[in-house]
């Protein structure tokens, strides 16, 4: 079981450790009073990465090999200078995502906007992907929760690291079996109501609002995509979309590490209104590969919660039994049972972008 | 030769004492300063060279008209000030 856990929000980093009768507190604050919008424990060499979007100052990520009691600034992705003259220069918005591969592989960052970068020295240096930089379908792109698109989930096969599957919002699904060196879109079965009729099923504007593997069953993929659920059994390839209740639109998403059938959503109201259903704070959980849904409330506020869950806003730890899940409203809610019940930890954090499990 | 200031506030963050350059634009003055804090560069521009969006440079007390290749002309009695813009708080 984990004992600490990580909560980036609009306003710090905290990080919460689980004491020797179970229950957790705030053991260490970082960056108070700036946006952390993604913090990544790399399990393979207890490294600690924090990406903040400083209002004025830009994005900035550092890293701590002491588990947040001190930190050393290391360098951001940067985008290159237009190829074609008149193009637009981009620069970098912010990190949206960190992941590692397996064994001594790669940091993979995903940035607003639009970039995929590697680093294989533990952020001191960055190179953006240009195989997907370049490839054509990326003018299709457009912004999904941003004005630019972003990368906000990457899922590095941990049976073949140089096989990666990326979320991108709005820019569909992709998959390199080569470490990034080409790439194709996988969307089959995937629609889009947002878009005219003909291109409902066009796979460079697809939204996927998360993308996860299951880890111990790595044909597996789940997504929160903005039209629906959907989940895979043939490592991305196709898609068939499953129905949680009380709503199919969410972005949060929480996959078991083992159980191929077990995954946890959190519905809200479509479309731009994304708050719960009713004002009820809901977690959907299938533990059949999304034949059936429970709707977990245990814990959970029933009236008038305004709660939004964001994308990294809920994880479940390695055991498969432990979630932790933040909201916009700084609510932080742990579940020890598979998300039976929910204890509430704070109800007073600044809004929260992302909870990782240390 | 131009003294450049920046607002405290960076102090959260970095060291970034006021520094006397040389430098007959915004841009040349800056680059000086980034050569002996080359950590303080992408606080004030972007990767191609733009002020942040949320950075604002005065000259004698105006503010500066170029903010994408940062032209604008500095003498040697004039004072550099970078401030944050109230838009990004």
């Amino acid at each position: 079981m984990s004992d600490r856990l990580y909560v980036g929000t609009r306003k710090g980093l905290f990080v919460y450790r689980r004491g020797g009768d179970g229950t957790w507190s705030v053991e260490t604050k970082s960056f108070i009073g700036d946006p952390v919008t993604m913090v990544f424990p790399d399990r393979r060499d207890g490294t600690l990465y924090a990406a903040l979007d400083l209002g004025h100052f830009g994005p900035k990520l550092h890293r701590s090999e002491d588990a947040a009691a001190s930190w050393q600034e290391v360098s951001i992705p940067q985008y290159p200078k237009p190829d074609v003259e008149g193009e637009e220069a981009k620069a970098l918005k912010m990190i949206w995502c960190l992941e590692a591969a397996v064994g001594d592989g790669a940091l993979w960052a995903g940035t607003v906007p639009g970039g995929l970068f590697r680093s294989d020295d533990r952020g001191e240096s960055w190179t953006l992907n240009e195989p997907l930089w370049d490839d054509p379908s990326r003018t299709n792109w457009f912004g999904g929760g941003f004005d630019d698109p972003g990368i906000h989930s990457i899922a590095v096969d941990p049976e073949d690291r140089r096989r990666l599957v990326l979320g991108i919002s709005c820019g569909g699904l992709w998959i390199s079996e080569d470490d990034g060196r080409s790439w194709r879109a996988s969307t089959e079965g995937m629609y889009a109501e947002y878009m005219p009729p003909e291109r409902r099923e066009d796979p460079d504007i697809q939204d996927p609002h998360r993308v996860m593997q299951c880890a111990g069953a790595p044909d597996t993929f789940w997504v929160q995509h903005h039209n629906g659920a959907f989940r895979s059994t043939d490592r991305g390839a196709s898609w068939t979309e499953i129905h949680p209740p009380p709503s199919k639109f969410g972005f949060a998403l929480a996959v078991h590490p083992r159980d191929p059938k077990t995954a946890w959503l959190v519905p809200l109201v479509k479309d731009e209104c994304r708050v719960p259903v009713d004002g009820k704070v809901v977690v959907a959980r299938t533990r059949d590969g999304g034949e059936s849904f429970e709707q977990l409330v245990n814990g959970l506020p029933q009236a008038d919660a305004y709660d939004c869950i964001y994308r990294h806003a809920l994880e479940v730890d390695k055991t498969g039994d432990t979630l932790a899940m933040g909201s916009t409203t700084g609510s932080l809610w742990m579940s020890r049972n598979q998300g039976d019940s929910f204890k509430t930890l704070s109800k007073h954090l600044p809004p929260i972008y992302c909870v990782r499990f240390g | 030769m131009p003294n450049v200031s920046f607002t405290s506030n960076l102090n959260r963050h970095l060291e970034c004492p006021d520094l006397a350059v040389a430098g007959e634009t915004v841009s040349e003055a800056l680059e000086a300063v980034f050569e002996s804090n080359p950590r303080l560069r992408s606080y004030i521009v972007d990767e191609q060279g733009r002020l942040r969006q949320h950075v604002v440079v005065f000259v004698a007390g105006q503010s500066i008209q170029d903010r994408e290749r940062l032209s604008d002309m500095v003498t040697d009695d004039q004072d550099i000030f970078v401030m944050q813009a109230l838009s990004g708080g």
